[in-house]
């Protein structure tokens, strides 16, 4: 049944109802360019300053400007809020607003809205002069009713036009002085946020935004029978709110790694906008090189004569960048790579998530070019694992790649503010004459570690070189130095793993169903383990940083549950498949390392939707897969 | 010495650096490998130039031609096929103060790294870059280079290369932002070294090419000019790059005024004569080292920044 309320006349309402909830999702959708997103990012940034837990992410149709009104045009933003930490996207949304009904329409195809979502969609194409406009409207609204949307018609186009001629650029404000009043948002912070967001604007821009704001709110207050409350928990302790890529990008600067380069590719653009905004208040460069190989050469480059440096990229220029990597290993220069995944192969889903480039990380160049690869799995963990990454990097003169992925690139949550450290800061180079003797890699036998020699160093001018060479750096192909040196830079991991900790995990020690995440799937994974526990079953969860060196203690830790199983956003042959057989079935990414290294039986459910995994879906993958340990045991 | 804040010592540096100072591992090229001369021209400018073997750097591709930092005693980058200028554009980036120098073949510059080629014309940040252009794939055996002359007979084009061949100087010369570019050969000594002296003098990206023999591949490719100069043209001017000692032989000279760009393409595009000389020179391009500069910024400074960027994010 569909509810529909016209707004157009105000409703005589006393008191509305207000409606408590531990948690809610939202989502603001609208043509591209219209503004639902940074309407989505202000609520979600004044909700995390009121002290709720707050996920946030954006819907991004996979074209710039797609058609107008079309169903697979939605772009946005979803945020999901609640009282305690809020730790991923979650299931579906509860309350939407919908700038026409068609984008509404994509949502509601895709599945992303609750059956009882409360729907506010804006109602002038109901009266649009243009016939197959009504038409369109009408068949949607048929469609939608399929599911029991509480749909209110909105006039926002009618209310805007009071302020401004134009309504496609003022409407999102309007929605947010909605959403603050159904919210009960604080109004002072969203004027601080819309000030801080319109900072390159005029005065006059930012009036106009508080005259619709204060509208949006009148006429919800005036025609509204609902509120919602989703109880405040203000923090004890200082919070930071930012999305994942301005946290790599904070961790760059934290880092004091000094260069940067790049050439631009969706996820991996908006830490370079980040960082070209406040690298040089830092002494830093980010260079916009003319194609991935030249981002990356020269950091090589920067990284060889200096402090460590980073390039930062995406699945497609992440491949361009191997033959540089081999290099890298090859002449132990220190080098972070930052990949903030995305949709594969070739351009795939260029706009959405996925983890598919882990074994890519780990191998993707010819040789043998041992590397560390740790992977965030949270927003915070996305500045860590930065100053973390050049820190292994410069100790062991090694590549460290940094996988993130489109769910942290574009997740917005509130995290413990940083307590800086001066020791993150790469040190100051020191020039002075090297030793007598020095030579180039003098390979520690225990740690195959060795010191880096920088130009400027008097009496250590080595040329380094890609061939196979000897610790003075001439190039050797004799098979006794080709074989001392590869075990020398995999020594330097073996080491790395000795001084890693055991990875904890969620739940109990043992049990039925131990569930093996990485990256960005943490907080959906917990989310759906905590649910199967609730239900009481006897499944735990443990979640990996590192996956090259992988952590100690897995085999062990693996023997105390019935059934070990991966969850990835990648993709896998699904049992029962056509053709699919023990034998040839391909798993996911993290399940193939895991059985090579643990030689344990380990299982996988991953999948590739283009979105982050709801926990809703991890939670009936568990039930599934407690049920099959059982049936087995 | 632009680096002093971190290296304060070697302001008063009364080193003297002499030829043995510079000189690295034995060459290796084949006997009469044109390469010798270009590494003893190079040593010699070193010499000349006083340039501190810790500061000064060779970077450098794959091929025969890039084997170069080996034979030398400076700081070398033997990197990739094709991408010694990417490399040398991070080295020169972060650290400023090096001298640096780009030594590439021709399958390195104008094939494999022609884009990073183009653009760092444009970069026009201060070092040299030397393309050894013997027109074939040495070191991998006489393919067909970019610069291969139409109809030369290689083990990939065995019945005469299909096409005629690139021109680096117009190539270089057609770019936004050139600001230094020069032609000589291996076998006129007194000419590369006063060239790579221009060029090394050169505030910008000075591109010099030098026609190196290849005598494994490319045998007699240019016997005739070495035999006889009347062959070859030389462009003079007194902005442009001079050596006295060739006036008795080399007869064919052409004033040519290096800022004049239009000229300058003029005569490379020509490719019935052999010029050698000063193409181009503006010291006044825009420069993206100069322009990317960055201040030292002190690690409390920088826990202040980041203190207030955090500041923007604060719950
Ligand atoms: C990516 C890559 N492709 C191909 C090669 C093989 N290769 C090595 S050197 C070379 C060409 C060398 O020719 P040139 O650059 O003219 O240098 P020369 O040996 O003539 O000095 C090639 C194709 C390589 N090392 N790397
Ligand atoms: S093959 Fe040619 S370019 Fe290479 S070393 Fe021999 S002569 Fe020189
Ligand atoms: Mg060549």
């Amino acid at each position: 049944m569909t509810a529909v309320i016209v707004g157009a006349e105000p409703q005589s309402l006393h008191a509305p109802t207000v409606i408590q909830r531990p948690e809610h999702t939202i989502e603001i959708v609208s043509d591209a360019g219209e503004g639902a997103q940074k309407c989505g990012q202000i609520f979600g940034a004044v909700s995390a300053k009121m002290g709720n837990g707050v996920w946030t992410v954006e819907i991004i149709p996979a074209e710039i400007q797609p058609p107008p009104r079309t169903a697979d045009g939605a772009s946005g933003n979803r945020i999901r809020i609640g009282t305690n930490a809020i730790t991923n996207w979650g299931d579906e949304t509860n309350l939407v607003v919908a700038f026409n009904e068609q984008v509404l329409l994509g949502r509601h195809r895709l599945g992303a809205l609750a059956s009882d979502a409360i729907v506010l969609l804006e109602n002038s194409w109901a009266t649009n002069p243009n016939p197959e406009t009504r038409a369109a409207w009408d068949k949607a609204l048929a469609e939608l009713s399929a599911q029991s949307y509480r749909i209110i018609e909105v006039p926002m186009e009618q209310q805007c036009l009071t302020v401004d001629e134009n309504p496609r650029k003022g409407k999102n404000m309007f929605v947010l002085g909605m959403l603050a009043y159904i919210y009960n948002r604080s109004v002072e912070r969203i004027e601080e946020q819309i000030a801080y967001a319109f900072r390159k604007k005029s005065q006059e821009v930012y009036d106009k935004n508080i005259s619709l704001l204060r509208l949006g709110m009148e006429w919800a207050a005036a025609n509204l029978d609902f509120r919602i409350e989703v109880p405040t928990n203000p923090p004890a302790e200082a919070l930071v709110v930012m999305n994942g890529n301005e946290a790599l990008g904070m961790g760059a600067l934290a880092s004091g790694m000094e260069f940067g380069a790049m050439y631009p590719i969706t996820h991996a653009t908006s830490v370079s906008h980040y960082l070209a905004e406040v690298f040089s208040k830092f002494g830093g460069i980010l260079h916009q090189a003319e194609d991935e190989i030249a981002a990356v050469g020269s950091a090589i480059g920067a990284s060889y004569s200096g402090k460590v440096a980073f390039t930062i990229t995406s699945g497609p220029g992440f491949a361009l960048k191997t033959e540089f990597i081999g290099l890298a290993v090859m002449t132990e220069t220190p080098l972070v790579i930052i990949d903030v995944q995305r949709g594969g192969p070739s351009t795939g889903l260029p706009t959405k998530v996925e983890q598919s480039d882990l074994l890519a990380a780990m191998f993707a160049e010819p040789g043998d070019a041992p590397r560390v690869v740790i992977a965030p799995s949270t927003i915070e963990e996305c500045f860590h694992a930065v100053v973390t990454a050049r820190q292994i990097a410069e100790t062991f003169r090694m590549v460290v790649m940094v996988l993130s992925d489109a769910n942290l690139s574009t997740g917005v949550q509130p995290f413990p503010r940083p307590q800086l450290k001066k020791e993150w800061f790469a040190p100051e180079l020191d020039l002075a004459p090297v030793k007598e003797g020095q030579r180039a890699y003098e390979w520690d036998d225990q740690m195959g570690t060795s010191t880096r020699v920088i130009p400027g160093q008097p009496g250590g001018m080595f040329t380094v070189t890609g061939l196979s060479h000897d610790e003075r750096s001439k190039v050797a192909y004799g098979a006794g130095i080709h074989q001392h040196s590869t075990t020398m830079r995999s020594r330097k991991l073996a080491v790395l793993q000795q001084t890693l900790l055991r990875p904890t995990i969620h739940g109990d020690q043992d049990g039925d169903l131990l569930v093996v995440g990485w990256g960005s799937t943490k907080g959906a994974i917990e989310e759906g383990v905590d649910r199967a526990r609730a239900e009481g079953l006897r499944a735990s969860s443990v979640h990996l940083t590192f996956l090259s060196p992988l952590q100690p203690g897995l085999k062990e830790m693996f023997s105390k549950f019935k059934k070990v199983m991966t969850v990835e956003i990648n993709y896998s042959d699904q049992v029962g498949d056509p053709f699919i057989t023990e034998e040839n079935r391909r798993r996911g990414q993290l399940a193939m390392l895991l059985r090579a290294q643990t030689l344990c039986d380990v299982d996988c459910w991953t999948r590739v939707p283009g979105e982050p995994l709801r926990p809703g879906f991890i939670h009936k993958a568990i039930r599934d897969a407690v049920a099959a340990a059982g049936a087995r045991s | 010495m632009t680096y002093c804040a971190i290296l304060p010592v070697l302001d008063d540096d009364d080193r003297e650096f002499a030829l043995d100072d510079y000189e690295g591992a034995q060459a290796r090229w084949c006997p009469g490998c044109g390469d010798h001369s270009i590494l003893t021209a190079v040593e010699k400018l070193l010499v000349a130039e006083q340039l501190k073997p810790e500061q000064t750097m060779f970077v450098s591709g794959i091929g025969c031609s890039s084997r170069f930092p080996h034979y030398l005693k400076t700081y070398g980058f033997h990197g990739l096929h094709g991408r010694a200028l990417p490399v040398a554009t991070g080295i020169k980036l972060h650290r400023p103060d090096l001298d640096v120098f780009v030594v590439m073949g021709d399958g390195d510059c104008c094939s494999i790294g022609a884009a990073h080629w183009i653009h760092a014309i444009r970069y026009n940040m201060n070092m040299v870059a030397l393309l050894l252009d013997n027109s074939i794939y040495g070191l991998t055996k006489k393919q067909t280079s970019p610069t291969t002359p139409q109809g030369f007979k290689t083990n990939t084009q065995p019945f005469g290369s299909f096409l005629p061949p690139l021109n680096p100087l117009t190539t270089t010369l057609g770019t936004t932002n050139v600001s230094f570019v020069a032609q000589t050969a291996e076998w006129v000594p007194a000419h590369l070294y006063a060239t790579l002296r221009a060029a090394y003098r050169h505030p910008g990206f000075s591109f010099v090419r030098i026609l190196q023999r290849c005598p494994m591949y490319t045998q007699g490719m240019y016997e005739e000019a070495v035999k006889n100069p009347a062959m070859m043209e030389l462009l003079v001017h007194d902005d442009g790059v001079t050596a006295p000692e060739l006036d008795r032989v080399y007869k064919n000279r052409v004033q040519h005024d290096p800022s004049d760009l239009d000229a300058a393409r003029r005569l490379a595009e020509d490719m019935g004569h052999i010029r050698l000389g000063l193409f181009y020179k503006n010291e006044g391009r825009a420069r993206y080292d100069l322009i990317r500069k960055v201040q030292k910024v002190s690690a409390s400074d920088r826990m202040k920044l980041l203190d207030a960027e955090l500041d923007h994010y604060a719950v």
